[in-house]
């Protein structure tokens, strides 16, 4: 019985480590951006590390399961045997000398892949503008005024300045072959810096949980050459829409599977009032002083009425 | 009259859910129709309902977990089921409004009404045992704590008919779960369940505390307390440590839903980020609450089945407590990705990480309990072992995603799910399982029998690794949880595979049940007459199998830690007295139950808008909680003489016994 434990014990992580390395699309471990080739390096080191703990303590256990099962009776048995400095010297010490190496590795790592740290590039990085809405995806170029729902483009091994919010509840912008994720949260704006070092059409999705459009709300990031991205460009500059007040009120209202859509205007300062809209009559150094103001706010009245 | 509440609220549109309505009122019916036949309902009300026996109110959270965990575990096989069929965007069986409360409930139901009634519930049964008490500190609020408990549980399962479920996750996070984007009576059931239940686990907290800092028995010291004992302790303190902390922002959660005020909303100054932040201050800490006391369990069992004490006993209590302070320095790890300076996601990435050097701590120690040990491997041994393989996979998921740059593309994936259901799974219900098998004859008086025992074991192991390996492999392919249908075909592979893994694992339950059945009926070849049917080491193995409502006839002396081991070698175990005192013992109290009724009609007159009737609710609590004040008739006596032949029928033959095989293998051998 015994034996069978260990064995099977052992079976399931073996062949789910055997999937797991013969595994096809795995995006997060074929990263086509320096950032997230760097996680990647991270994620293997990391897990190169503890297993040089995990390994000994997995084999461990199933030697000493084994050598002292009870039939075992040539095995010693030291049945008041329970203290000894010099192994809890090493038990304690271990774990805390692996501990220290990892973080060493954490705190340089965090800093040097803190998402609002803007990428060291000799290229001008281009700056996009992410809002995450029930449950698309609308993506702003200010640079070149244009906008796009549910696809984004832009040039390789050029830094990408994204600047999130969300204009409803909370969403996460992740393209997982780029690496970083971030969350998307309305009234606040999140940074987040990537870079493609190769051309390619990349999944992009929100990972965190938005409702019930939530699994269509994915968009693809097109990285491309700067000729690709200047076609891009010209397609969204072509576009018979414009992304103005009513426009924008429009894509608020909640939809599912929006196509792909292109702007070839955008309201300047759209993605500023976005942000703003929930700051409402609230300035930050008059909050408590001014109730009355406050409760004159429209969304707070439709809020009210939702809740009768 | 009726609030929000009307006949449309019942989904009558809704076939999946009308036949799990058929089918609870058939099975409801049923079991009601064999009480009544049985003409039980009075036994059930005195010995049982009513009951402030800390064993018994146990057994019944325990049963509680047993019975939600088929309900949560019905909810996993839909979802997997679900993932399994909804590739390239297939709409699959489930619509999102369905498949999101499902999820939602699933969650909800495995934390607090499967994994805490379990953990609650063995601390119950066993913690006064290990301590020489006879009951916890204040018993009626024991029972008070379970009915609460049980309360929150009937307005979980109301919400699949009556009305919906939230649709926003487990921890429900605003801006999703405030009215605007949840609009329906969903969320206000999450609400509301959680906070009479989570007032029952505080109050439980507080008690056991109390019983275990105040009631130990005569020379017992800390340092001698039993490991489970120490685990409970800490679980305790940091239960009501964080309990508060989910009380209050579920209670600004209402505030912003009833009463329109803005903590969390979008609008007007609020700040979703908040909640976030509270949610996970008792979030964390609450992983462990679970994992704590299923550490004492494995410690208790390795040490038992390894026929030796607990290798570095002080290490032990020491890294539990440990554990315990810096459960509360890295609730921030569960939201690297909002933006947090690198200063900050470093420092919780690294506290995280500190965790786990007592937590490795605490698995060598179990491995050098088994070093030269004699290892029976019985189920609660079995369970050990598996749990010690899986929780060191889990627990190098888990550090991998304490770093921060790893986690930047492993959050709210399917990586996150898998490592968790490791963790949880491996640790917490492992444990659980452990747990049930070791104390299962000193709650009943006989042990469960090993074969469906063993099938259930091993489904639910390869079940698991099958359900779950999967996952790591999806979350590195970029999948992220909760969805309800995806584009990439490759996905579905694995998908497959971790539904037929549930499929085993559906299969471990039914045998685990089965398991229950053959042992009922076959109570007799597996009766347990010495009250130590292992051979183990602790005080609640002192007493009788099932213990003595009394637990103790004469509070055993104390002056080593596994001093009953020690009285066993030396002889001087079940000593028989020629006198016995009176034992004073608390009355049996319906109050509890009483409360926690009018709290179910609070909250569901609160879910629905049903203002008088949240007033009748709320009077009812406190009314009955007043009467209860002023109500002098308590306690009472048992006599000296009947325990003394109590005590008499079982000492006779087991001395008997003892002169033949020995005091040590007593247990074993008769068993």
């Amino acid at each position: 019985m015994n034996k069978r434990s260990l064995v099977s014990a052992l079976r399931w992580p073996c062949a789910g480590l055997a999937v797991f390395l013969s595994g096809c699309n795995l995006e997060v471990l074929s990263p086509k951006g320096d950032v997230g080739m760097q996680e990647k390096s991270l994620i293997l080191i990391a897990t190169g590390l503890m297993l040089l703990v995990v390994i000994p303590v997995i084999a461990m256990i199933l030697a000493f399961a084994w050598s002292y099962r009870a039939s075992n009776t040539k095995a010693t048995y030291a049945p008041k045997w329970s203290h000894s400095t010099a192994i809890e010297v090493v038990v304690w010490t271990v774990p805390c000398i692996i501990i220290a190496i990892l973080a060493t590795i954490t705190w340089r790592s965090t800093h040097a892949l803190d998402p609002y740290k803007p990428l060291a590039s000799d290229v001008k990085p281009i700056t996009i503008q992410a809002v995450s809405m029930d449950w698309k995806w609308v993506f702003i170029y200010p640079d070149y005024g244009v906008a796009s729902v549910n696809e984004l483009a832009f040039p390789t091994n050029v830094p990408v300045n994204f600047e999130i919010t969300s204009d409803s509840v909370m969403n996460a912008f992740f393209i997982p072959q780029l690496g970083s994720q971030i969350y998307a949260m309305a009234g606040m704006e999140t940074k987040l810096h990537l870079i493609a070092n190769e051309p390619g059409s990349y999944a992009g999705l929100s990972s965190n949980y938005s409702g019930a459009g939530f699994s269509d709300m994915h968009f693809t990031a097109v990285a491309t050459s700067q000729q690709g991205f200047q076609d891009w460009l010209n397609k969204a500059k072509a576009s018979q829409l414009n992304l103005d007040d009513t426009t924008y009120h429009a894509l608020t209202q909640p939809s599912e599977k929006m196509p792909v859509t292109y702007y070839a205007n955008v309201k300047p300062g759209l993605f500023n009032s976005i942000i703003a809209q929930y700051m409402g009559d609230m300035k930050m150094d008059k909050i408590g002083s001014e109730p009355a103001q406050a409760s004159a706010i429209p969304s707070h009245n439709d809020h009210a009425k939702a809740a009768e | 009259m009726f609030g929000k509440l009307s006949l449309s609220a019942i989904p009558f549109h809704e076939p999946i859910i009308m036949g799990t309505l058929l089918m609870v009122c058939l099975g409801g019916a049923a079991v009601l129709g064999w009480i009544t036949l049985q003409r039980k309902w009075g036994y059930l009300w005195s010995e049982w309902f009513t009951t402030v026996d800390h064993k018994r109110i146990g057994i019944m959270y325990i049963i509680l977990a047993l019975v939600m965990l088929l309900r949560g575990f019905a909810d996993a096989i839909m979802m997997r089921a679900q993932q399994a069929l909804a590739s390239a965007d297939a709409a699959g069986y489930l619509p999102p409004h369905h498949y999101d409360q499902i999820f939602t409930a699933h969650g909800v139901i495995m934390i607090f009404f499967v994994a805490m009634p379990f953990v609650v519930g063995l601390m119950n049964l066993v913690v006064p045992l290990q301590i020489g008490a006879r009951d916890v500190a204040y018993p009626f609020l024991n029972s008070l704590s379970y009915w609460l408990t049980a309360s929150g549980v009937v307005l979980v399962m109301l919400s699949m008919f009556v009305g919906d479920f939230a649709a926003t996750g487990w921890l429900a996070y605003p801006p999703l779960s405030e009215l605007k984007f949840s609009p329906t009576v969903g969320v206000d059931y999450y609400i509301w369940a959680l906070q009479l239940s989570g007032l029952g686990t505080t109050l439980s907290g507080i008690n056991f505390i109390v019983t275990i800092l105040r009631m130990r028995t005569p020379g017992m010291q800390l340092m001698q307390m039993p490991v489970f004992t120490w685990t409970a302790l800490v679980t305790n303190i940091l239960i009501v440590a964080a309990f508060p902390v989910l009380t209050v922002a579920l209670a600004l959660l209402a505030a912003d839903r009833y009463l329109d005020m803005h903590f969390f909303t979008n609008e007007l100054g609020g700040n979703a980020m908040l909640y976030i932040n509270l949610i996970w201050i008792w979030g964390h800490p609450e992983v462990y609450i679970l994992v704590l006391p299923c550490f004492g369990v494995f410690s208790e069992v390795v040490a038992t089945f390894s026929g030796k004490p607990l290798f570095g006993y002080k290490s032990m209590v020491y890294a539990t407590a440990g554990i315990g302070v810096l459960s509360f320095l890295v609730w921030l790890h569960h939201f690297f990705t909002m933006g947090s300076g690198a200063d900050v996601n470093a420092f919780f990435g690294i506290t995280t990480m500190i965790i786990s050097i007592p937590t490795g701590v605490k698995l060598f120690n179990w491995l050098f309990t088994m070093y030269r040990g004699r290892i029976r491997f019985t189920l609660p041994m079995m369970w050990t072992v598996a749990f010690m393989i899986t929780f060191t996979i889990g627990g190098m998921t888990g550090v991998l995603m304490a770093v921060p740059g790893a986690d930047f593309v492993l959050h709210n994936s399917l990586f996150l799910i898998a490592h968790f259901h490791n963790v949880i799974i491996g640790g917490v219900l492992f444990g659980c399982f452990a747990a049930i098998n070791y104390w299962f004859p000193k709650a009943f008086g006989f042990k469960l029998e090993e074969r469906w025992g063993k099938a259930s074991f091993w489904c639910w192991v390869v079940g698991f690794y099958m359900a779950f390996m999967p996952l790591y492999v999806l979350g590195l392919m970029g999948m992220t949880r909760r969805m309800n249908h995806y584009a990439n075909p490759a996905w579905q592979p694995y998908l497959i595979v971790a539904a037929v893994g549930a499929g085993v694992i559906a299969l471990g339950i039914g045998f685990m049940l089965l398991q229950f059945v053959v042992s009922i009926r076959n109570r007799a070849e597996n009766r347990d007459l010495t009250g130590d049917p292992w051979g183990a080491r602790t005080l609640e193995w002192a007493t009788s199998s099932p213990a003595p409502f009394y637990n103790f006839a004469v509070l055993p002396k104390v002056e080593e830690l596994d001093q009953f081991w020690a009285d066993k070698e030396h002889k001087r175990a079940y000593p028989q007295h020629e006198h016995y005192a009176d034992i004073h013992m608390p009355r049996n109290t319906g109050v509890g139950l009483i409360m926690a009724a009018f709290g179910t009609v609070l909250g569901f007159a609160m879910v629905w808008h049903i203002w008088w009737l949240a007033i009748v609710g709320l009077a009812g609590m406190i009314g009955s909680f007043i009467s209860r004040a002023y109500d002098t008739d308590v306690d009472y006596y048992v006599p000296g003489a009947e325990v003394e032949k109590i005590e008499r029928a079982r000492l006779v033959p087991l001395h008997k016994l003892i002169e033949n095989v020995g005091p040590a293998s007593a247990g074993e051998k008769v068993a």
